[in-house]
């Protein structure tokens, strides 16, 4: 810890404490009590290992050192439920320390009932929680007296969800907060961001940024990153860096402790199935994702804290706060997605400021290896990607807008101005407002069907209540913001829970299949409803194809790739076969510049090729495949199918397209586009999710759990209904902006479709490109059929089964 | 409408769920589950009140395209027995231009158990006709010929790596069981051991397409 010569003014406790560790206030830890005592708001924006949540709590400690109170003084909320360990190093252990007489408790959806009561009666000084568990908190009526003593909310890892639904979610709790108690502070931590400037604005109250100081960490030590390529080769296909498993548990032997972090949680199986295949000295390594039951987790978890493991595969499920201590190395495998959360990856290592913290990437194919490469530059650079901020949804502020119900009854007037005075809703006009709270009364439909069972009532004050006591005990049980996709449990025949994994996966098994699931190969026994029963088995595992969220390429990532194509002085940079790919690409085709188009066409075996390297990332490229392949379809072309991946959309047809342009053209967001989102599952799973968190439908009811999957064959069907009965409701209005949003990435999209006709270059090859060879390479493992009717498929499945039940 | 034949009798499915028999010009459905959304909106959750008018609206739609001069209802009609005194004004409407033009049978169910009389048509607990049994929930034990609801079978499968569920008929030696026709009916799996236990012995999921009917046999 650096030494500081202008020590603060503080209480002999928390100034004895810092000297006994002969340690001093670091510069941004001032900063934050300065903050304090000038009663403002302020963003923390530190690397990880800075000593943030210590900084975060400081003041509070501090001034409860000061002036001990016995009523809520702090709220700190973490997106994170598993707070445990990384709490107690930072706040638990340093208040046991001083000797101060400061309660602290967590509440979090796994809080024992009769502890939860008793907070509401006697609340900790400082309480830990949840953004969920704060707007439950909320709803309750006696919020008012619980929160009017709060001077500080601290938030934690801000980056992680702030423009996210529990960003929203918390920026209208906060706002009603504030109105609780006008003299609170809100603090929030975040990881190095590329805007500071809009968490300020997503933090500050009514839209007022100057009141919220932005106090900036110490930079630590630069990262020591490198790019791992066994025998200097980069594969031309593949996407995992499986190939370098070897090389991988090379680097575990050699460190204290490793994280491997993988980009889903089924590569995430198979990589630690390879790893243990070559795990000779059978080091402890361990597997951690979010399908796993939560009593694995735990159990790694406690295993890495404890410093048992030498290494651990893991997904994003580990990308957020909690503290390993002792990793001294990351390793990512295959590409890297993005500067940011690259950063925030490689700071899961080695949390101390003055020493490097170690990374190794492993690319899994040539593009890999660019995106690798332009994902480093920018780290050295200082490159971060800009988050994108968007009006807040209105599925969350119909849940909170209930929550508000709940708690007491409210003038309309009132609580607009309070919601508006949320960043997320400050653009909110009164109508939508409006709309959202006649849908809580009674369902918000044009047809009034329903005025004899409203949930709320204006009464002759002026005021909104809630009808009945029951619904507002269904909005407790019902509240939150995760929709989990439909899962059924990975269970032993003796009871032992694995974990989920989604219905989808599942219901494409059959007893005797095998499939690799919590680092075991297991064998299917049975499957039904709610339960996949299975057994471990030596045989080799089918691959796993159970799915998780795919994050695309981050739109800098994919210009430095750009630029690195194009670019020939930066070739001699990399690998002699990555090099000899570009240039005979050079030579056959186009390598073009970062702000061309490229369009290949060949012909193959009697198919046509049609590939765009467009660069806007995976899922964009798949809503494209999607309407070009449709076109192309109306067109006469015949197309067969597509493959998308983050840097290129590859099509194949019986007939070939001569004329690219006329496919790319932006009329068809217009037409086409809405056509295909209505029609596809992708507003029904959206409509799913805003449905449950706008409270249309119960996830729970009292005394009993509906499964996931009771949830989406009721959704479907009011979708359906809604649709053809009354397509402008609320909630297909914010299914809508959920699907344009996050599962068609339209802006991205829009953008290639805008730009398409001045940037496109498109070359007639007689065969094959190199640059197209890691996307076709897909063809064939990604067998999504595309074009047919669901009635086509039901046809091929019965001639499948009627093939396999012949008698011979 | 494609054919398909049970116990010697020839009879169309619908892609709709529903089935015709030609012979008598009947139309046979199950499952309507009327009113349910207002029944879950008495509970607080408001479901769409369109319901009622969407499964109505295609069943009417069902009769012109038939011809139908009787149709016979194979119980749970209404999501519960108060069902009938909650249609809209719209509904109600569509309901009586049914029931008063055409031969109209209720078979009640465990839903709509003890449904009032005068809401139009006739109310049976189950009947007879042409030999063939139809009533709310097969029966085991019982083995002439039967038409029966209650299960909401529906055939789910992947293919090429897509989901498709579809409402099917399931059909064994003796026993036929309809798929839910209401539109906010959900779908138990076709392969389910309950309806397996129902159906007995060896049974096929139906599914009619455009030009036929696709048959899936399920695991016993």
């Amino acid at each position: 810890m650096s030494a500081d010569s202008s020590e603060p003014d503080l209480p002999p406790a928390v100034a004895g404490w810092f000297a006994a560790r002969g340690w001093s206030v670091r510069r941004h830890q001032q900063a934050m009590l300065a903050a304090a005592r000038a009663g403002r708001h302020a963003l923390l924006v530190a690397p990880t290992g800075a000593g943030k949540t210590l900084a975060g709590f400081l003041p509070s400690i501090v001034d409860l050192a000061e002036r001990p109170m016995d009523r809520l003084h702090t709220l700190y909320v973490s997106p994170l439920k598993a707070l445990a360990v990384d709490v107690r190093r930072n706040l638990l252990d340093p208040i046991e320390e001083m000797g101060l007489p400061v309660r602290v408790e967590t509440r979090t959806g796994d809080t024992p009932s009769d502890r939860k009561a008793r907070q509401r009666a006697r609340p900790p000084e400082m309480l830990l929680t949840t953004p969920e568990s704060l707007s439950l908190l909320l709803s309750y009526p006696d919020a008012a007296g619980l929160f009017a003593t709060l001077r500080t909310v601290v938030i934690d890892e801000v980056h992680a969800f702030a423009n996210q639904k529990r960003g929203d979610l918390l920026a209208l709790c906060l706002s009603r907060l504030q109105r609780l108690a006008p003299g609170m502070r809100r603090v929030a931590l975040s990881a190095t961001v590329a805007d500071p400037d809009a968490y300020r604005a997503w933090l500050a109250p009514d839209g007022d940024i100057d009141a919220v100081d932005l106090v900036r960490g110490d930079p630590g030590v630069p990262a020591r990153i490198s790019i791992l390529l066994p025998e200097d080769r980069v594969p031309w296909s593949g996407h995992s860096g499986r190939y370098a498993a070897e090389q991988v548990m090379a680097e575990i032997e050699t460190h204290r402790t490793t994280i491997v972090f993988c980009n889903t949680r089924a590569l995430a199986e198979l990589i630690f199935q390879d790893l243990w295949k070559v795990n000779l000295q059978s080091l402890p390594i361990g597997i951690h994702h979010g399908s796993l039951s939560r009593e694995a987790r735990r159990k790694v978890e406690g295993a890495m804290a404890a410093g048992l493991l030498r290494g651990l595969v893991a997904t994003a499920s580990l990308d957020l706060g909690v503290d390993w201590g002792d990793v001294d190395l990351v390793i990512q495998m295959g590409a890297p997605k993005g500067s940011s959360r690259l950063l925030q990856r490689i700071g899961r290592s080695n949390h101390r400021l003055d020493e490097p913290s170690e990374a190794v990437l492993v690319p899994g194919n040539r593009f890999e290896y660019l995106e690798a490469r332009a994902a480093l530059d920018a780290v050295d650079e200082g490159e971060l990607d800009p988050d994108v901020f968007r009006p807040g949804t209105l599925d969350v502020l119909a849940q909170h807008i209930m929550a508000c119900a709940c708690a007491e009854p409210f003038a309309a007037n009132q609580l607009y101005e309070e919601v508006t005075g949320a960043a997320p809703y400050s653009g909110l006009d009164r109508e939508t407002f409006d709309r959202v709270l006649h849908y809580i009364e009674s369902g918000g439909y044009a047809l009034k069907a329903y005025d004899r069972f409203r949930r709320l009532t204006l009464g002759a004050d002026g005021l909104w209540r809630v009808t009945h006591p029951q619904f507002a005990q269904q909005h407790r049980l019902n509240a939150g913001i995760i929709v989990e996709a439909p899962m059924v449990e990975v269970r032993f025949r003796n009871g032992r829970s694995l974990g989920k994994v989604e219905e989808l996966f599942a219901a494409a098994l059959t007893p005797g299949d095998t499939f690799f699931f919590a680092g075991m190969a297991l064998e299917v026994e049975r499957v039904d409803a709610t339960d996949l029963v299975v057994r471990a088995t030596s045989k080799s595992a089918r691959i796993p194809s159970y799915m998780g969220a795919r994050l695309p390429i981050s739109t800098n990532l994919a210009d430095r790739v750009r630029r690195l194509l194009h670019d020939h002085d930066q070739w001699p940079r990399f690998p002699a076969d990555v090099r000899e790919w570009l240039e005979v690409q050079d030579r056959r085709s186009v390598l073009p510049s970062p702000g061309q188009l490229l369009v290949e066409t060949f012909p193959r075996e009697g198919r046509h090729y049609m590939v765009a390297y467009s660069f806007e990332g995976w899922n964009a490229h798949q809503s494209l495949g999607m309407l070009i392949t449709r076109r192309m379809e109306t067109a006469g072309l015949m197309p067969l199918g597509f493959v998308a991946n983050d840097y290129a959309l590859g099509t194949y047809s019986l007939k070939p397209v001569t004329n690219p342009a006329a496919l790319f053209s932006p009329d068809i967001l217009e037409d086409e586009f809405v056509e295909w989102v209505q029609g596809s599952a992708l507003l029904k799973r959206a409509f799913r999710e805003v449905a449950v968190i706008g409270g249309l439908v119960e996830r729970q009811q009292p005394g009993k759990k509906k499964s996931g999957r009771q949830v989406t064959f009721s959704t479907d069907l009011i979708y359906d209904v809604l649709r053809r009965y009354e397509p402008d409701h609320l909630l297909l209005r914010a299914a809508w902006a959920d699907a344009r949003a996050r599962m068609t990435d339209v802006g991205r999209l829009a953008h290639l479709l805008d730009t398409a006709a001045d940037r496109m270059v498109h070359v007639d090859l007689p065969r094959i490109s190199p640059m197209a060879v890691p996307v076709l390479v897909l063809i064939g493992r990604e067998t999504v059929a595309q074009g047919l009717a669901d009635d086509a498929l039901l046809e091929e499945a019965e001639l499948l089964a009627a093939e396999a039940m012949r008698e011979d | 409408m494609v054919r398909l034949s049970f116990s010697g009798v020839d009879f169309l499915a619908l892609r709709q769920g529903a089935l015709f028999w030609p012979a008598r010009r009947a139309l046979l459905v199950a499952d309507l589950h009327l009113e349910k959304a207002s029944w879950y909106a008495c509970r607080g959750q408001m479901l769409p009140p369109y319901d009622s008018i969407a499964t109505l609206a295609d069943l009417t739609a069902l009769v012109e395209e038939t011809g139908a001069r009787e149709v016979w209802c194979l119980g749970d009609s209404f999501h519960d027995r108060a069902g009938g005194e909650r249609l809209s004004d719209r509904a109600r409407a569509a309901l009586d231009m049914l029931t008063s033009s055409i031969d109209w049978s209720w078979i009640t169910g465990n839903h709509d158990a003890g449904l009032a009389a005068d809401i139009g048509g006739r109310v049976l607990a189950e009947a007879v006709v042409d030999g063939l049994v139809l009533r709310h929930e097969a029966h085991p034990g019982d083995g002439r010929p039967e038409l029966s609801g209650h299960f909401h079978p529906r055939l789910r499968l992947q293919m090429r790596g897509r989901n498709v569920a579809r409402r099917c008929f399931v059909a064994g030696e003796t026993k036929l069981i309809l798929p839910a026709f209401g539109a906010l009916t959900g779908g138990l799996d076709a392969g389910d051991p309950a309806i397996g236990r129902a159906v007995g012995g060896p049974a096929r999921a139906l599914v009619p397409v455009a030009d036929r009917l696709l048959s899936f046999p399920l695991a016993a």
